[in-house]
């Protein structure tokens, strides 16, 4: 990604940039979501309210995008209209973000693997040609740091623990790892934003995440699982069985009562 | 949450701001410091209460024993004169 200029994201059709921004937006709301799930259901009140204090964090960067993603969109949308009244084919987050929460060893799977990609994107997007979305990453930033410390923390706690939490994340990291492959797989939509400079190249994204991942399970005794030819595109509204019963859940109180505030 | 037996009680010391000092505020189960001190920052300072966390394992910590209260405290309860409340201070001393 280049020092490019604002004048070259403009340059960039509103839609490509809308689906840019929905893509991270989404990814964040609905691993928030998951997270909410975990309320008064940790393993511990302490991890309860760690657990919830990240779905607050990812929460308030969805916010901020979907509501710079409906300006830009110029369509009347609000942040409200875009969390609660897209349904399921027109929400792009990755498809990983969405699978269920399973054992705490699978939520801090999925959250490990998130979490060091969004570090990875958000610590590009500071410098990103869209000055909003470079200060949105600039908050975030901070946020994620300390989500990855979190989940890493647990993935090493895990996987260098017993014999028994060792084998069932180990199992986890080979259910969810095939959902990584989605994260790399570059569209156009990818290639234009990197092209603008408002978002990073995604074989370097790769790259990077890669390294970190690896330092992590090292660490952690895991074993990296081989990449498959194995194809979700939630970043494309095709999703997993899941995402319907979360959006259900999610949207349900606009969707019985339109426009109801507290 | 029965499993949280297992872990040990940390105390809690928070510093609000810089140059101020630590002041107990409660504790965490954690299984080791490192994961005590996220405890407490995730338990603790949600709402900008401090810039620094110590903690340390509550059984570390020595106590004095109620039942001595009377040796320990109560002698001090009729000697006023160890505050400093009968000087004349004067004008031109501002703060003291």
């Amino acid at each position: 990604m280049s020092a490019l200029t604002p004048e070259a994201a403009a340059r960039v059709a509103p839609d490509v940039r809308v689906c840019h921004l929905l893509r991270i937006a989404d990814t964040s709301l609905v691993l928030a979501q998951r997270l909410g799930e975990w309320v008064g259901h940790a393993p511990a009140i302490e991890e309860d309210l760690g657990l919830a204090n990240t779905s607050l964090d990812l929460l308030g960067q969805a916010r901020l995008l979907l509501s710079h993603a409906g300006e830009l969109e110029g369509r009347g949308r609000d942040e409200d209209a875009l969390a609660f009244l897209r349904d399921e084919a027109d929400y792009v987050n990755a498809t990983l973000a969405e699978q269920l929460n399973g054992d705490f060893g699978d939520t801090i799977v999925r959250q490990f693997l998130l979490d060091a990609y969004q570090l990875e994107l958000y610590e590009r997007l500071v410098v990103s040609a869209d000055r909003r979305l470079a200060e949105i990453a600039a908050k975030a930033v901070k946020e994620t740091r300390y989500h990855l410390r979190f989940s890493s923390g647990w993935l090493v706690r895990l996987g260098d623990g017993t014999a028994e939490s060792h084998a069932r994340v180990q199992a986890s990291l080979d259910r969810l790892w095939p959902y990584t492959r989605e994260l790399f797989d570059a569209d156009s939509v990818d290639r234009e934003i990197a092209a603008a400079g408002i978002g990073p190249d995604v074989g370097v994204l790769a790259e990077a995440w890669s390294r970190r991942v690896d330092g992590v399970l090292q660490q952690a005794t895991l074993r990296r699982p081989a990449d498959t030819p194995f194809h979700w595109y939630g970043k494309r509204g095709q999703h997993s069985e899941h995402l319907g019963y979360l959006l259900a859940d999610l949207q349900y109180l606009q969707r019985a009562h339109p426009g109801a505030r507290w | 949450m029965s499993e949280t037996a297992d872990w040990p009680l940390y105390e809690i010391f928070i510093r609000a701001r810089g140059g101020l000092d630590h002041k107990h505020v409660g504790s965490v189960h954690a299984a080791d410091a490192t994961m005590a001190v996220e405890h407490a920052r995730d338990v603790y300072t949600r709402r900008l209460e401090g810039v620094s966390i110590w903690v340390v394992r509550s059984s570390d910590i020595v106590a004095s024993d109620p039942a001595e209260s009377d040796a320990l405290f109560e002698p001090a309860r009729d000697k006023i004169y160890r505050h400093p409340t009968f000087y004349d201070i004067p004008k031109e001393v501002e703060t003291l």
